[in-house]
């Protein structure tokens, strides 16, 4: 499993969006996230996107006031992931529109759907926007 | 039905929800709580609408603040069922979110799912898809296996790519699927639309990694991938295939070499750049071309500023590192600027490059560097750099090390550094190379001297392993020491109060085995002294003899001076209580003479183990107790004992031989035989005696020690005393004594403000003592350096123009021990090989029913770099070994049925296996063939000549 794990968190360390690609129980994902979270907040401009913890490492990169964490094996390609989280950022900008913080929160659903459009099972499967953003369009109209 | 749609009406929605919680500054738990309560209500509704909406506020609640969502699984099951989408798609994210192996509930949804997998809406079909990939368990998986199928086959790009996706799941989880659904799939991967290949390529990827043998036949369709792709996602996944294929066939690897040297050179995109250049690293890395190829382009990385690619690239040299050296050192450079960079983590990868690069001509230059260097950096990063070298410099007993005294003084400079915290692994190296390296004893002991002589070091609670260590070493080769007096001084100290009682121990076993030194050392002068005066040299007699006389009585010391120039010593004699730090100038004196044990020097040293480790004889630590009790017995038996330093008889006389010096003899000859290092089997060597029986278990031992009333540790009983020890110093000790004399008090309190530093006050506890030594403690930036890494930079130009070992003088002899150290790393070796192995686990221990030779074993480890090519012995070495082993998880036995079919499937088999696809089919037939105890042969794999 390539993806384990994509956080959204702010800079104040909550978590606005969190999606995982292994079961952990609730206790598990706050530790992990509490950890995490801490661990990259520290981190400067200066220094890389990659942070090490436990068996994997975490690529994240910052948007605003906005972090996005995506866990991943340790084989795994961290420019890719980078470019996946640009990608995913992209892909949210488009539908909302200048995306923040905001539509992420009161758009969770979306934001999630958007996810599991691009990964499954821990693996990215589509990349191209307007592939993601159809069956969402779709409901949009539908409702 | 009224008061329902009411309630509907009312129901906050998760957005009104969400607004109410940001404008909640405080009281957040309490409106979440309460908001949990509506849920619960609202939750058991009849109404599809509340029972959805109160089911999406749950999910939100439970993945961004943490509520607990099993009690809603029913629920769960509920709305997924629902048929409004919008509802339903509620329901299959909380399923997603909370659902596990052991939620009981999933033996009520698969009818669920086979209905919504078998709708003609794609985006429910989607959802259904998209849940089973997360939340499959082996039932759902076996159940659902042919509705899947089909949706392989399905006629929607949306529906296909989300069933290939999901196919990963199911054969993790329920194996069987693979005969039906393999063949399938395999077409799907000749498929050449974008989104098909891209999730099709992602499964091989995934399965790929876990077992690379068994994809070897479809190496042609990777291929052709790999070739007409356009798409970098899909790419960088064949790349990730190739890496672990062309290890295992050679042919491929030749094939591919071109094609991904050509991706290198073209693409543009870094991520694609990384992959190629992996790929080589660990695929190709006999191309000569394609790996001088990847070592440009990761030079490319190290030189942008973009801190990503720096340390992706210092990354990638590290894994090139074993096999391509001079990648590494083109770099060099860049790789020791990188020990100053801003992140943590480069500096690190950067370090480990660094003592990569070290070998036995650069070795002295390099550690001497960053050790100063290690001084300015930061505590944890100065850590990782003491640690490493450390680490590097006594690899395999100190192969690298040719200069042992240099090697000394630097641990000796490591101590000192502030930010040390590898005081264990000094102090075993210390005693290490003491018994092991003869040559160096002498710079041991001087560096030792030069630990113990500074009380600051004491306040370091990180160096007093180093300094027991010191301690030790001064005591045991006490022979090579130029002033004892000094080191049993600094041995006996107020400070080591602050040491831990088993330091403590050890320092007063050193002082026991000093003290035996100095008086034998002054009994064999006197001898000679005495040889001297039958030849009739009298002045040097007179020296002796005339310059003090000394009265032992009450304890106290009676000096009478009746010469001014030995007034320093005197005054040092009077001074019993405080005197303890060497009076250099005397002791200068002294040996200016040659007279270095002197009886009064030996007096007053007797007097001051008395004043200082008397105290000791009521210490709580049975230990410190018990050497405590050896020093002062021996100092009390030669006091008693006739002829001691003869100053009872008022002339010496050549004739009596005082029994003083027969104690002195006894105990030197005790200490007198050399230690040697000993093998961690010589245990095992010793025969046990014919009449020995041991009981059969130790239950009667273990009644025993349950009787003992000691705390566990069993060495120290009652509390910690360290309020205790705080309080005694010999401040506090000279006031319960009978005072010396006036005069005696007004020097001792001189002397106290001369040495200052030298008292404990009472009342301070350990850490404030530690304040009053800040400045002992810290070691001045060496002014030579004003640049480290630069200065690096300089030495790998100086040291790297490979120039001959010129040694000045030949590496002394490293004592090695027949089998002993060679059994240690060999086992070392064996842990960390079969390790590896041992992750192939249960299975294979059934396969081979377990009958090789585990005495061959790991030389053979070396030539492995491939998974699966072990021979038959290592296979069943692995066996035998893990046969008592821990048991292996789920993955571990997925993986070694890949091994336990690699071993059994030939050539036909692998042909055949991809031709009818009934791959996975092959494989649990051969593996249950394979628990018959049979024959097989691993290395009868041949790969079938697909490429060529």
């Amino acid at each position: 499993m390539g993806i384990r794990f994509i956080l959204l968190v702010n800079k104040q360390g909550q978590t606005r969006l969190a999606q995982y690609y292994e079961y952990l129980t609730l206790e598990e994902r706050r530790a992990l996230e509490g950890e995490i979270v801490r661990k990259c907040l520290a981190r400067t401009e200066q220094q890389c996107s990659f942070v090490e913890h436990r068996t994997y490492k975490v690529v994240y990169r910052r948007y605003a006031s906005l972090f996005f964490l995506v866990g991943v094996d340790n084989d795994e390609n961290e420019l890719a992931i980078l470019e996946f989280i640009h990608l995913l950022v992209e892909t949210m900008d488009r539908h909302f529109g200048n995306v923040c913080e905001l539509d992420i929160m009161f758009h969770l659903e979306k934001a999630h759907f958007m996810l599991e459009e691009m990964v499954m099972n821990g693996y990215i499967v589509e990349t191209n926007k307007s592939n993601i953003l159809a069956p969402i369009h779709l409901m949009d109209k539908a409702s | 039905m009224v008061p329902a749609i009411v309630d509907s009406l009312l129901q906050r929605s998760l957005e009104d929800l969400i607004k109410g919680l940001r404008i909640q500054m405080i009281g957040e738990t309490q409106y979440l709580n309460k908001a949990m309560e509506d849920i619960r209500k609202e939750i058991k509704s009849t109404d599809h609408q509340m029972k959805a909406i109160a089911l999406q506020k749950l999910t939100y609640l439970n993945m961004l603040h943490g509520f607990d969502m099993n009690w809603a699984s029913f629920h769960v099951v509920e709305v997924m069922s629902m048929p409004r989408f919008f509802h339903k798609k509620i329901g299959y994210l909380a399923a997603c979110q909370s659902f596990s192996e052991q939620t009981e509930v999933l033996l009520l949804i698969t009818n669920q799912l086979k209905k919504d997998l078998g709708g003609t809406n794609e985006y429910e079909v989607g959802l259904a898809l998209n849940c089973l990939s997360v939340i499959a368990t082996c039932d759902l998986a076996r159940d659902l296996t042919p509705d899947i199928f089909t949706l392989l086959g399905s006629s929607k790009i949306y529906v296909k790519k989300k069933a290939i996706s999901v196919v990963l799941r199911i054969f993790k989880k329920y194996p069987d699927a693979v005969r039906v659904a393999f063949k399938r799939l395999v077409e799907n991967l000749e498929r050449s639309d974008v989104q098909t290949s891209s999730a099709v390529i992602g499964v091989f990827c995934e399965l790929t990694m876990d077992d690379p043998v068994s994809y070897l036949p479809l190496a042609p369709e990777f291929y052709r991938l790999l070739v007409d792709s356009k798409n970098n996602w899909v790419l960088i996944k064949v790349l990730k295939i190739f890496a672990v294929l062309a290890p295992l066939e050679p042919r491929l690897a030749k094939r591919i070499v071109e094609q991904v040297s050509d991706l290198m050179r073209k693409t543009m995109a870094k991520s694609l750049l990384l992959e190629c250049i992996r790929t080589v690293v660990s695929g190709l890395s006999d191309y000569k071309s394609a790996v001088q190829l990847s070592a440009e382009k990761i030079r490319d990385f190290l030189v942008e500023d973009d801190p990503n690619l720096k340390y992706l690239g210092l990354q990638v040299l590290s894994t090139l590192m074993p096999n391509h050296l001079w990648a590494v050192l083109e770099n060099k450079e860049l790789i020791v600027k990188s020990l100053d960079d801003e992140d943590p983590s480069i500096r690190l990868v950067a370090l480990n490059l660094v003592m990569g690069m070290v070998s036995e001509e650069n070795l002295v230059e390099f550690s001497q560097v960053l050790v100063h260097y290690a001084l300015k950096s930061e505590p944890e990063f100065s850590n990782k750099i003491l640690g490493s070298v450390l680490s590097t410099c006594s690899r395999n007993l100190y192969q690298l090390v040719s200069d042992f005294d240099w090697y000394v003084a630097l641990l000796g400079d490591i101590s000192r550094n502030p930010h040390c915290r590898h005081g264990q692994e000094i102090e075993r190296q210390l005693i290490d190379i003491a018994l092991r390296v003869e040559d160096a004893r002498a710079e041991l002991v001087r560096v030792s001297r030069d630990l113990l002589i500074n009380p600051a070091l004491l306040g370091n609670q990180f160096l007093h392993r180093v300094l027991s260590a010191a301690a030790w070493i001064c005591g045991e080769f006490s022979e090579f020491l130029k002033d004892p007096f000094e080191i049993m001084e600094a041995l006996i100290q107020p400070r080591t109060v602050l040491l831990p009682p088993l330091s403590r121990a050890v320092y007063i076993q050193s002082a026991l085995k000093v003290l035996v030194f100095c008086f034998h050392g002054y009994m064999n002068k006197k001898e000679n002294m005495l040889c001297d005066l039958h030849s009739g040299s009298r002045g040097s007699q007179r020296i002796v003899g005339e310059d003090l006389s000394l009265q032992v009585g009450n304890g106290g010391l009676e000096v009478s001076e009746t010469d001014g120039k030995s007034c320093s010593a005197a005054e040092g004699s009077e001074s019993v209580g405080g005197e303890i730090l060497a009076d250099f100038d005397e002791i200068e004196a002294l040996r200016d003479d040659g007279l270095i044990f002197k009886k009064e020097s030996l007096l007053h040293l007797v007097n001051l183990i008395k004043m200082a480790i008397g105290p000791l004889l009521e210490s709580d630590d049975v230990e410190l107790l018990e050497r405590a009790r050896n020093l002062l017995g021996l100092v009390d038996l030669l006091e008693d004992s006739p002829g001691f330093l003869a100053v009872n008889e008022g002339e010496e006389n050549a004739n009596s031989v005082p029994e003083s010096s027969e104690i002195i003899e006894l105990m030197h000859g005790v200490f007198l035989e050399e230690l040697t290092p000993v093998s961690v089997h010589a245990q095992e060597r010793v025969q046990a005696p014919d009449g020995l029986t041991l009981p059969q278990n130790l239950s009667e031992l273990a009644a025993i020690i349950g009787e003992d009333p000691l705390s566990p540790s069993g060495v120290s009983i009652g509390p910690p005393q360290s309020g205790e020890w705080d309080n005694i110093s010999f401040l506090n000790k000279q006031k319960q004594e009978p005072e010396p004399s006036g005069e005696g008090k007004s020097l001792l309190e001189e002397h106290r403000k001369r040495h200052g530093l030298f008292y404990l006050s009472p009342s301070k506890g350990e850490t404030e003592s530690n304040l009053d030594y800040p400045s002992a403690n810290v070691v001045e930036a060496p002014n030579d350096t004003p640049n480290a890494p630069s200065d690096l930079v300089r030495l790998t130009e100086k040291t790297f123009v490979s120039k001959k070992p010129t040694r000045a003088k030949p590496r002394p002899v490293v004592v090695k021990i027949d089998d002993g150290d060679e059994v240690v790393t060999q086992t070392e070796k064996q842990m960390k090989g079969s390790k590896e192995d041992l992750l192939a686990g249960v299975i294979r221990d059934v396969l081979l029913s377990g009958k090789g030779d585990p005495s061959s074993s790991s030389s053979h480890r070396k030539e492995k770099n491939i998974m699966d090519m072990h021979t038959p012995e290592e296979n069943s070495e692995a066996i035998e070994k893990n046969r008592h082993g821990s048991p292996s998880s789920k993955r571990t036995k997925h993986k070694s049925h890949g091994k336990g079919r690699h071993k059994s499937s030939g050539k036909n088999e692998d042909n055949e296996k991809h031709k009818n696809g009934h791959h996975q089919n092959t494989k649990h037939r051969s593996w249950r063939r394979a628990e018959s105890p049979r024959k097989v042969d691993p290395q009868a794999q041949v790969i079938p000549d697909f490429l060529l």
